[in-house]
């Protein structure tokens, strides 16, 4: 019997190129300012950036959690650094 | 990744760093929890995230051709039709349905597939009054290809196919009314939305799947890479492209109109253009007449606007 | 155990197809009307109108459209069906490409016919000879019974390969002439046919599918060669199914028909309507001690380059009979024919004639005339106009 084993596909990450490697600017998050208030997550064309649990309330009052940045996926574009209201990310060049 | 929103479309696609195409997707996606199908016309979108072997789309996805994505979701909405009439039948005959509720059918586009070529299919589809929302992510030419014009492009821009030049200031005449010419198809809801106002643009999302028949969203985003701006900044574009009134937000439901955003002082279009690239030769001293009237027209459709929203 | 239950009907091709329809009761049917597709569409049209089938019908705005909504309705797992003719499949030509590509069964009617320009709407072979590279079987049907037989095959066919169907009539000759026909009873007809039980489909949500991908230089290639493999498979089952015809039905049908081919030494090759004319002009020859006979092309694609050089190694010389023009080359069964025969090693000469273009009349002793031609040993490399 014919095989279109083929002519679709499923998803599967492992099959994905891996676009974190086309940064050369990296977003670096400064957890003293963070005030987890999600621009980020909400403008970030890859949906790399979620919400941490803040392990260091006594640097920072913010319960809502720190934002953080899945390096696999981050094309390093820069919108998360443009959109913090509190300049909590800076764009870093890669080494 | 955020594990939230990529329940239906993951990453790994490789549309350019700061496209915010993902982000519109991602936001109509998450604004219902029924079963999505997506029919997606040939263009940024659909290249970016199916490129064999690896598909983007965690939920059952066809892209067949450019001009007829709203043709095929015609097909599967029939194809629905007939399949829940079965299950009726088989519920009937044996108490079980192999097939469950109703699935929501997306139509994705750009402007180039929907103002242009495929225009025709989405007015025959709007017309039949099949189930479904059409969303044409607007970047104002075929990006996908390089940056060519479209009916969508505004007036003044500079395209790969009608550049500006010493004898020519771009694109020479206005975009094409959308709006209008999908409103005149007497669907029940349509609406214009932006990228960069991603509450607006779920509200409206909202309203749009919860239509009992065709709706449809023009949702403007900013090209970082053929608008010609950095990429950190397509949300920047997208408030400046509303703040002044370039591209306003509202709705229109069962013909009366609603104005989203109202802007106390709106800032002067220049603020808009002087950001892209594409625009920068209007900044000519031979140019500037068509800044101003970009302008014009600008003015003279948010006028419109107001009038047909009954506000003053 | 041959079903013998049937109707005697007077139909036309049209409402055969239409009948067959009502059978076979698809899920989905996108419409778009052209000339002489018309009386298919209307007939069908009406009868769910009357209630008769529960088809979902599409009225497209174009033909693009009704192929493009029939991928829509497969690629959701479910049967589905379209007809068209001339300027509407090739205004579908895109689509044919994309259904086979993306290995979809859809069923397609054509009522072939002449390609503009000049516009023209009657019988000939132009528009679909024009889709016979993009991956469709094509099925050739000399009358209505055929019509109504060949849909029987190629909707299996087409199901158990995974690739789109076309069964094809001549236009006005064949979709608007009434003849006697035998129709089979609906019960033998839906089990013949079965259910459609498609691998995937868009309305699998726990193991979701994307169709329609994009594959570059590194993959392309071997997507193509998938397709060309399910081709030669379909050739094979082709066979099986007309042995299930067989067995259910009660009739023979082949890749084609050999007509009088037993101790004939020319030979006509020749597909559509015209084939009935011809075969009366074989029995004249024959009864005049003339050692002629014929040979009906059915399965058009996949073409059946062996079985067809088989039948044809003994004849002394061809001619080919072909209705459609192939600017600038040979004509497409010509050249088949051709291509057949020397794969086969065999040398026998083989003239092309064309004739029927735009509709126009081919008479019973203009094919007497052919047969005179092979028979006097008048061949010619240079292609003949019967007209």
């Amino acid at each position: 019997m014919t095989q279109y084993k083929d002519s679709t596909i499923k998803n599967d990450i492992k099959k994905a190129q891996k676009v974190g490697d086309w940064k050369y600017l990296s977003p670096e998050i400064d957890a003293k300012k963070c005030i987890g208030c999600g621009n980020c997550i909400s403008f970030c064309p890859e949906a790399a950036i979620k919400i941490r649990q803040n392990i260091h309330p006594e640097k920072n009052k913010n319960s809502k959690g720190i934002a953080s940045v899945d390096m696999d996926w981050c094309k390093g574009c820069g919108v998360c650094a443009v959109e913090c209201p509190t300049h909590a990310i800076t764009m870093k060049k890669v080494n | 990744m955020n594990q939230e929103l990529t329940k239906k479309l993951a990453p790994g696609h490789t549309t350019c760093a700061g496209c915010g195409i993902p982000v519109i997707v991602r936001t109509i996606l998450g604004a219902t929890k029924d079963p999505v199908i997506v029919s997606n016309a040939t263009g940024c979108l659909e290249v970016t995230t199916t490129i064999y072997p690896y598909t983007a789309w965690k939920i059952p996805y066809i892209h067949s051709a450019f001009e007829n994505a709203a043709a095929t979701i015609s097909g599967v909405e029939a194809a629905q039709k007939a399949l829940l009439k079965k299950a009726k039948l088989k519920k009937s005959a044996k108490g079980g349905s192999a097939f469950g509720g109703k699935a929501k059918l997306v139509v994705f586009g750009g402007d180039g597939g929907t103002y242009d070529i495929g225009l025709q299919s989405l007015s025959g589809a709007l017309e039949r009054g099949h189930e479904f929302l059409y969303v044409c992510y607007d970047n104002g030419g075929y990006m996908n290809t390089g940056g060519q014009r479209s009916g969508g492009t505004p007036l003044g821009a500079n395209t790969e196919t009608e550049p500006a030049g010493l004898d020519s200031f771009g694109k020479s005449r206005n975009r094409k009314d959308l709006m209008e010419i999908v409103k005149s198809h007497g669907i029940k809801y349509l609406a214009q939305a932006n990228v960069a106002y991603p509450n607006d643009l779920a509200m409206k999302a909202k309203k749009a799947l919860e239509t009992k028949g065709p709706s449809f969203l023009l949702v403007l985003q900013p090209c970082t890479n053929l608008w010609k701006f950095p990429t950190s900044r397509y949300v920047r574009l997208g408030r400046l492209a509303t703040e002044t009134n370039f591209w306003p937000l509202y709705e229109i439901e069962k013909g009366n109109y609603v104005i989203n955003y109202v802007n106390k002082n709106p800032k002067k279009v220049e603020e808009f253009l002087k950001e892209q690239g594409r625009f920068k030769h209007l900044f000519e001293e031979k140019n500037k007449k068509v800044i101003k009237e970009i302008q014009k027209s600008v003015n003279g459709n948010w006028k419109k606007l107001v009038e047909m929203s009954g506000s003053k | 155990m041959t079903n013998k239950i049937y109707k005697v009907k007077a139909m036309t091709g049209g409402t055969a197809a239409a009948e067959f329809l009502r059978q076979a009761e698809p899920d989905v049917m996108a419409v778009y009307p052209i000339t002489p597709q018309t009386p298919i569409v209307e007939t069908f049209a009406k009868m769910k109108a009357n209630g008769k089938v529960l088809t979902e019908i599409i009225q497209v705005e174009s033909e693009h459209s009704a192929m493009s909504a029939a991928i829509g309705a497969s690629a959701g797992g479910v049967r589905s069906v379209t007809a068209t003719s001339s300027q509407g499949l090739a205004l579908m030509h895109e689509m044919l490409y994309i259904a086979s590509g993306l290995r979809l069964p859809v069923f397609m009617y054509v009522s072939a016919r002449a390609l503009s320009a000049p516009i023209n709407i009657h019988g000939e072979h132009g528009d679909v000879m024009g889709s016979r590279d993009a991956g469709w079987i094509q099925i050739f049907s000399e009358n209505a019974q055929e019509v109504y037989d060949n849909s029987f095959i190629a909707m299996k066919l087409s199901e158990r390969v995974k690739i789109p169907a076309m069964v094809i009539m001549d236009g006005f000759h064949t979709s608007h002439t009434v003849e006697r026909m035998n129709v089979q009873d609906d019960k033998t007809t839906k089990k013949f046919l079965g259910d459609y039980k498609p691998e995937k489909s868009l309305f699998d949500f726990k193991d979701p599918t994307s169709f329609g991908f994009l594959a570059l230089q590194n993959s392309y290639f071997d997507f193509k060669i998938e397709q060309a493999e399910a081709f030669k498979e379909a050739l094979a089952e082709y066979k099986k199914i007309t042995s299930e015809f067989k067995i259910t039905f009660g009739k023979s049908y082949d890749y084609f028909e050999k007509y009088k081919l037993e101790g004939a030494e020319y030979a006509i090759v020749i597909a559509g309507s015209a084939s009935g004319t011809a075969k009366e002009a074989v029995d004249k020859l024959r009864s005049q001690g003339k050692k002629v006979g014929l040979l009906k092309i059915k399965l058009f694609r996949p073409f059946p380059y062996d079985n067809l050089a088989q039948a044809l190694k003994s004849m002394k010389g061809i001619a080919v009979l072909d209705r459609a023009i192939s600017l600038g080359a040979y004509p497409p069964i010509y050249s088949d024919v051709v291509n057949a025969l020397r794969s086969a090693d065999c040398g026998l000469p083989v003239s092309s004639y064309i004739y029927g273009l735009g509709g126009s009349d081919i008479l019973q002793d203009e094919i007497e005339n052919v047969f005179e031609d092979l028979i006097k040993w008048k061949f010619s490399k240079e292609i003949k106009y019967l007209k």
